[in-house]
């Protein structure tokens, strides 16, 4: 759905004054929801997601239960009041997808098989949406999974790349999101360079594509530096 | 214990149905098999089964596009299908399919949706593939995008009396400007490998489905599967899709 | 002062041919981490002391539970773990047990609290505990919080000084699980359990010893 004509660039700047390559900026907390094992808020620009951690924990009903190893649940879904038009809180087929890509995006991380029989839950909520939403629920469950001591090989970075006005640029809020030619949502392990991660809709010439995944790439090794710097702060000593 | 002997088997440069690893399953396609469809195809690759259904109605536009006529795609994973599909409502797995098949479909921008309205704000094509899947052995993803293609390439629109819709009396054929080719790439250890059937499927680490246009533009892209892809494959991943999808595409022709 | 802190997928050392401990991974010769933790590297073993998680139960371990339903033949028990333990009959009684006609509530109900020992964690984790210890006993009265499992080891201090300096200071009866679980009886428990939060809120600090001295002098 492009708006024909949007002026999305100018001068090398976009609308909201960032460069191409330029992260919006983030902020991030851990340990904000006291009930769980594992919490997380991570804002990219207006863009809000809490996540929340629980387990590893008996999984019930048993016939759900694996024997050799754990299993990992995502629930990624958004606040009625976190979009423009009032959304409903029945989960959609979008949620549906985002829930299932985004247990993919943090499973190889894991070691399930270390806790058979277990779950781990992983629920996401965008408190406020502005383009990005399921790079950012990423980001928040790789560090509420941390901070839970879930063990883990790797963290998981995330952020979304795309084209617009005919240029590549990183990390899209809302109306680039919109209006954009194509957008890409990435996730890596950023010290074993693995992709967990790789949504693409729109139109890119292969060389395009693999100019932005190395553009991805390298934001993530950046968001990665701020969710290290964030979770040992967590041992700063008073 | 067989996944055992197919991983065995892929180490040494085999599969199990002695297909090379660029190669597909024989391909059997049927148009028009359903009359009461505006359009629909079937898809056999190997013996995985899908159909695929157009059916053209009237609604409303949406309201950020009130010149555009609108797509949707569902898919049905029906328990008769395979022992693996439950009765109810789609789950995960239904719900991605027809949203990356939708997504390889719209993003292609083979449809023109501006040639789709009848009344601007008010009245406008609707056009809904559902997608059947009627015997699960693997690649449901590229049976399915390929249906639901060769569905829509032979989709005639209905003829319009007071803007109402005269059942069986048409007026022309869908047009297409592109035709968008859905690929899925499989990999275990260092093999690539296209077209897995079910057992494949069971064993792969990784999947990356890249849907291609005719000029090599990429539509959208979904990887699958329970582990992470090193970095440096992926750009071969990518390779081998846009080379597959031009033998596909000859298919549809 | 702090020690060095680690992150998962954080390299910790060359294995050099050590042995593996908890919460870390090797990857061709090197030993990475698997949680956000304080790495403890000697000669001969390469581990992590995690920031948070779950208790895993091992062979051993002396832990605090709770029964949570009587069974034909023995008790299921809650371990503060995502996984439940069983104690057998023979393992908590010493008498000949007539199965068919007693019921076993009279020896152990629901709700009773034990200091027990883990005595089988089999690869799927079944875990089976034992009051055949000379320290197993049932634990009557009292109060239990749960800490942090990973920090058990700093509360009770190097050869029980920290647990006894408690102890000794606030007159309470305190014993420890490896599982995170703490109970405590008679004298200020306010005052203890003040002190041992404070322990596993700043574990990783040195001079802890000191402050929670000073703490509990006041």
């Amino acid at each position: 759905m492009i708006k024909k004509g949007i002026k999305l660039i100018k001068d090398g700047k976009r609308l909201d004054g960032r460069l191409v390559k330029q992260l919006r900026d983030m902020e991030m907390k851990i340990d904000v929801i006291s009930t769980a094992d594992g919490s997380a808020k991570v804002k990219f620009g207006n863009t809000i997601a809490i996540a929340s951690v629980r387990g590893p924990r008996a999984l019930f009903p048993r016939h759900l239960q694996k024997s050799q190893t754990g299993i990992l649940r995502c629930r990624y879904a958004m606040a009625p009041f976190s979009v423009d038009q009032r959304k409903s809180p029945a989960p959609d087929r979008r949620s549906i997808e985002i829930s299932k890509v985004t247990r993919l995006a943090l499973g190889p991380t894991t070691f399930l098989e270390d806790f058979p029989k277990t779950v781990i839950d992983i629920f996401i909520e965008i408190i406020q949406a502005d383009g990005s939403t399921r790079v950012t629920g990423i980001n928040a469950s790789s560090i509420a999974l941390t901070s839970a001591g879930v063990p883990m090989c790797d963290l998981v970075s995330a952020c979304s790349v795309g084209k617009i006005n005919g240029t590549l640029v990183v990390d899209l809020n809302g109306e680039e999101d919109n209006n954009s030619e194509a957008d890409v949502a990435f996730a890596i392990l950023p010290s074993k360079d693995e992709v967990t991660l790789l949504q693409m809709d729109g139109l890119l010439t292969k060389d395009e594509l693999i100019e932005l995944l190395n553009l991805a790439k390298d934001s993530c090794k950046k968001i990665c530096e701020l969710q290290k710097r964030v979770l040992r702060e967590t041992y700063k000593s008073e | 214990m067989e996944e055992l002997y197919n991983l065995e088997l892929i180490k040494t440069g085999k599969r199990i149905d002695g297909r090379k690893f660029d190669e597909f399953r024989k391909i059997e396609i049927e148009k028009n098999i359903v009359q009461k469809a505006e359009g629909s195809a079937l898809v056999r690759l190997g013996k995985t089964e899908v159909i695929a259904g157009v059916k053209l109605g009237i609604g409303t536009p949406f309201p950020d596009t009130p010149k555009e006529g609108v797509l949707m795609v569902h898919a049905e994973f029906s328990p008769l299908a395979s022992p693996e599909f439950e009765s109810g409502p789609p789950g995960e797995d239904a719900v991605e399919l027809a949203r990356v098949v939708d997504r390889g479909i719209r993003e292609s921008k083979c449809i023109e949706l501006d040639k789709l309205c009848i009344i601007p704000k008010e009245k406008v094509w609707i056009i809904s593939i559902d997608i059947c899947i009627i015997n699960h052995q693997g690649n449901l993803l590229d049976a399915s995008a390929l249906a639901s293609l060769i569905a829509l390439l032979n989709t005639k629109i209905p003829k319009l009396k007071n803007d109402e819709i005269i059942r069986g009396e048409f007026e022309s054929k869908l047009s297409l400007v592109f035709k968008p080719i859905n690929i899925a790439v499989g990999k275990i250890g260092n093999t690539l490998l296209i077209d897995p059937n079910v057992e494949e499927e069971k064993i792969l680490e990784s999947k990356l489905s890249v849907a291609v246009r005719e000029d090599n533009k990429i539509c959208a892209i979904q990887k699958q599967g329970i582990k992470g892809i090193e970095f440096k494959n992926i750009e071969k991943m990518i390779d081998l899709a846009i080379e597959k999808s031009k033998e596909i595409r000859k298919l549809v022709e | 002062m702090q020690r060095r802190v680690v992150l998962p997928g954080e390299q910790i050392e060359e294995r050099k041919g050590r042995k593996l401990g908890s919460n870390v991974y090797p990857e061709n010769d090197n030993v990475f981490s698997k949680v956000l933790g304080i790495p403890k590297v000697n000669e001969n073993e390469i581990s992590v002391i995690p920031l948070a998680g779950v208790y895993l139960p091992k062979i051993g371990d002396g832990i605090i539970g709770k029964i949570l339903e009587v069974e034909i033949s023995g008790w299921s028990v809650d371990i503060n773990s995502p996984y439940m333990a069983f104690l057998h009959l023979a393992e908590a009684v010493d008498e000949f047990v007539d199965t068919s006609r007693t019921d076993l509530s009279i020896y152990y109900t629901i709700g009773d609290v034990i200091f027990c020992k883990i005595s089988k964690v089999t690869k799927n984790k079944v875990i089976q505990v034992s009051m055949a210890d000379r320290n197993a006993k049932k634990l009557y009265k009292g109060n239990m919080i749960k800490i942090t499992p990973s920090k058990v080891p700093r509360i009770i201090g190097k050869d029980g000084s920290m647990i006894n300096l408690i102890k000794n200071k606030t007159g309470c009866e305190i014993i420890v699980g490896q599982n995170g679980v703490v109970w405590l009886r008679d004298g200020n428990q306010t005052k203890a359990i003040e002190a041992i939060l404070a322990i596993e809120k700043k574990s990783h600090i040195v001079g802890l010893t000191e402050k929670i001295e000073k703490m509990l002098g006041e």
